[in-house]
């Protein structure tokens, strides 16, 4: 069975790790990164293997379980250490070890000039390690352990200039930021072992429409703590603002944890627990709107800012907007389908302007650069190919992706929804193109003492594999016709959730409690027929936004480059986007200083003087008694004697 | 030939008053050696009442006590003979109020 090679998949990683970890500095970076881009390319080839085994089971039979041990056994609370391989986890499988193998290998060129090669690419071996265990876990704590250490790898990474300030502050910022969606995680697993028992995902998933009643508290109040770990995780408003810091992390970093991967991963546990989140409409309207408050709130950010990898931090915020969104309306396919595209052209996109960045000797600066178009052609070529995708232009990937989300957010019928999706995309096309101006575009603003030049081919191969899959990436998910989303057939036995028998189940649950079910007959009407035309106007109606969008930053930028100025020049309302809307400052002052405050009192007050002066006192006290009782022993033996003497009388008087 | 036997209380009278001097003189006395002596007549203060016992109750164990403290007495002199040597050795005096060394 092909299957049995699973537990390979993570395998090879770790053992790149821990080879790099501790042998790195005396094995040479050559072998280094042999090995560290070797291991992931392995896991790749493994997940391929895997995947042929998957796709030759039948259809229904799509769900493989493979426990390794069992990692502890207390009372009624049993963990395995176990994989899960279905479609969905197959799907990201593939994305993963693959854009992670093509951004390895870009490493090996990008961080060529560094000290500690080595320490780079043990964290990201082991970040690789985690993120598949957050994947391929088939329970709850495994998936809560891959969590957990791909944002210690995020950290360690983001800090990886740690002699830099700003990037140990950045570091420290996306810890604690996911710390606080970790918390609520850790809550929603603990309290979903309560009700059911196990924190296994087929076990809970087969039981919850049993046990769980329809729109109930305790449903409600599971998902919105799993939603909240999902926000800390994949940056979603109000937990977002340490993503743009993390920027200052090595480029290769930003594209694979930052962008491709790790960010994407409180979408895809949501995903995984769509059985969850179909009992809670509440929660699934909460993430539908936050994921569409995220997408235009970061894409206006974006739009104004001039770091060219903080222009793509906020569009990647964005865009995981967009796949919270289709979630929140039950477009699961739609979500993996988005993420898989965005995982191409924002990987691309990042190691693109990591390529520009290299070219122009640590310039990030937009407002720097201009006319490299010919200086580094092919890093041009794939930008361009991605920024199309991300625009959403036909045929590219991001066309489809992005077309789908707004179709299901729009038949949902949620015009509100589907009217921030498609500003999003006006701003989105409008601020890509923005920045593909300045810095492809124009006249060259670069400092006359550098040289722009291409990168080398280590570096330009993942570009162009990349650009060529953000190109055909659409094709995974061709609409109108039944039958050609061949995502959508692959990956409907996951998201089959039989809400009929769900409804019955509930009511049948409210009855015993001596209560009335409320009325959910307009829930189980059938869906509105597939209509073609609807989507094929919606279609060029996302087209025609996206190409306005981008004839906006023509106009501004090659046609009259004055213009932006002139329109943005003392605007209060432009210099509030541009200060992030001031959410940095916001939380600075009501969180993080009363809490540092906080703790400055608690250490000087309590603690130097409560308890050290508690500790230090009875230590005083104990001290004088000592020096009292020392003044006994004097040394002179007739003393004794005499202490002698009247003991014993005093034992006599007391005796009589 | 009966003789008045001397009446116990006489005996036990004089032991505990040469073993109070003893005990006095243990704690007023300066020297050394008066120190000892004084130690010493505390011993066969003890000795008088224990023969006395023995006599007056006929018995036979008190007479081999005094005999072990008469060893004991023995043992001590000499070790502490040899201490009071070596004491004035280091100073040389043994004025007992020049010597605090025990004191730590």
């Amino acid at each position: 069975m092909l299957l049995k090679l699973t537990s390979l998949v993570p395998l090879y990683p770790l053992i790149g790790c821990i080879i790099n970890g501790f042998f790195g500095l005396r094995i040479g970076k050559n072998a280094v990164g042999l090995i560290a881009a070797g291991s992931v390319g392995l896991s790749f080839l493994t997940t391929l293997i895997i995947f042929i085994g998957l796709v030759m089971t039948p259809a229904e039979e799509r769900v493989f379980e493979q426990v390794l041990f069992t990692w502890m056994a207390v009372g009624d609370f049993t963990a395995e250490f176990g994989f899960q391989i279905d479609p969905l986890s197959m799907t990201m499988m593939l994305f993963v070890t693959g854009v992670g193998f093509l951004i390895h290998v870009y490493s090996i060129g990008y961080m060529h000039e560094e000290y500690s090669f080595y320490r780079f690419f043990a964290y990201m071996n082991l970040f690789m390690f985690s993120m598949l265990l957050l994947i391929m876990g088939n329970n709850f704590l495994i998936m809560f352990i891959g969590w957990e250490g791909v944002g210690c790898c995020s950290y360690f990474l983001i800090g990886y200039y740690f002699e830099k300030k700003s990037a140990c502050d950045a570091g420290t910022k996306a810890f604690v930021m996911n710390r606080v969606g970790d918390f609520a995680f850790l809550l929603a697993v603990m309290y979903i072992f309560n009700i059911f028992g196990s924190i296994d995902f087929t076990t809970v998933f087969h039981a919850a429409p049993e046990k769980l009643i329809y729109d109930s508290e305790t449903v409600t109040i599971i998902t919105m703590l799993l939603f909240v770990g999902a926000c800390g995780k994949s940056a979603q408003i109000p937990l977002y603002t340490w993503l743009p810091d993390a920027m200052e992390g090595p480029t290769p970093v930003s594209a694979l944890i930052h962008a491709a991967t790790m960010v994407t991963a409180g979408v895809y546990m949501v995903v995984r627990c769509n059985a969850l989140f179909a009992l809670a409409p509440i929660t699934m309207w909460t993430v539908a709107f936050i994921g569409g408050a995220t997408a235009i709130f970061a894409a206006t950010i974006g739009m104004t800012q001039f770091d060219i990898k903080r222009v793509l931090a906020y569009s990647t915020v964005s865009q995981i907007g967009y796949m919270f969104m289709a979630v929140g309306v039950g477009a699961y396919t739609a979500a993996i389908f988005h993420m898989v595209t965005h995982a191409f052209f924002k990987a691309c996109l990042f190691l693109g302007s990591g390529s520009v960045i290299h070219g122009l000797h640590g310039e990030q600066d937009m407002r720097k650069m201009g006319a490299l178009k010919s200086h580094m052609p092919i890093t041009f070529v794939t930008f361009f190919v991605s920024t199309l995708a991300i625009a959403g232009i036909f045929p590219l990937s991001g066309f489809f992706s992005k077309d789908e989300i707004l179709y299901h957010a729009l038949m949902d019928g949620n015009f509100i929804l589907w009217g921030m999706g498609i500003t999003g995309a006006l701003l989105t096309a409008f601020y890509m193109f923005r920045l593909v101006f300045m810095t492809f575009f124009g006249k060259s603003n670069v400092d006359p003492h550098v040289h722009p030049h291409e990168s080398p081919k280590v570096m330009t191969m993942p570009l162009v594999i990349l650009a060529g899959l953000a190109f055909f990436g659409g094709a995974l998910g061709i609409p109108l016709f039944h039958g050609w989303h061949i995502l959508h057939n692959w990956l409907e036995p996951v998201f089959y959730f039989d809400m009929p028998s769900a409804l019955e189940h509930s009511a049948h649950l409210l009855h015993e409690q001596g209560k009335h079910a409320p009325s959910w007959s307009h829930l189980l009407q059938p869906e509105g027929d597939h209509n073609i035309w609807v989507e094929i106007a919606l279609m060029l109606l996302s087209l025609s936004i996206a190409v306005a969008g981008i004839f906006g930053a023509y106009i501004c930028y090659i046609k009259k480059p004055h213009l932006p100025g002139l329109l943005t020049e003392g605007q209060w309302g432009y210099d509030l986007v541009k200060n992030k809307y001031e959410v940095d400052e916001i939380y600075d002052e009501t969180i993080v200083k009363p809490t540092l405050e906080g703790s400055k009192l608690l250490w000087k007050e309590c603690d130097a003087k409560g308890i050290d002066g508690a500790v230090n006192g009875i230590a005083q006290i104990l001290g004088w008694f000592s020096n009292q009782a020392r003044n006994f022993q004097s040394g002179f033996v007739r003393n004794y004697a005499l202490f002698m003497v009247v003991g014993f009388i005093g034992l006599l008087i007391i005796s009589l | 030939m009966e003789m008045e036997m001397v009446p116990l209380a006489h005996y036990l009278f004089l032991s505990a008053t040469l073993f109070v001097i003893g005990v006095v003189g243990v704690l007023v006395r300066r020297n050394a050696i008066v120190v000892f002596m004084s130690i010493e007549i505390m011993l066969n203060a003890v000795n008088i009442s224990l023969i006395a016992f023995d006599r007056y109750l006929n018995l036979h164990d008190g007479q081999i006590f005094s005999f072990m403290v008469m060893c004991v007495a023995a043992a001590e002199v000499s070790v502490g003979l040899a201490i009071i040597i070596s004491l004035f050795r280091n100073k040389p005096t043994i004025n007992l109020d020049e010597f605090n060394i025990m004191k730590s």
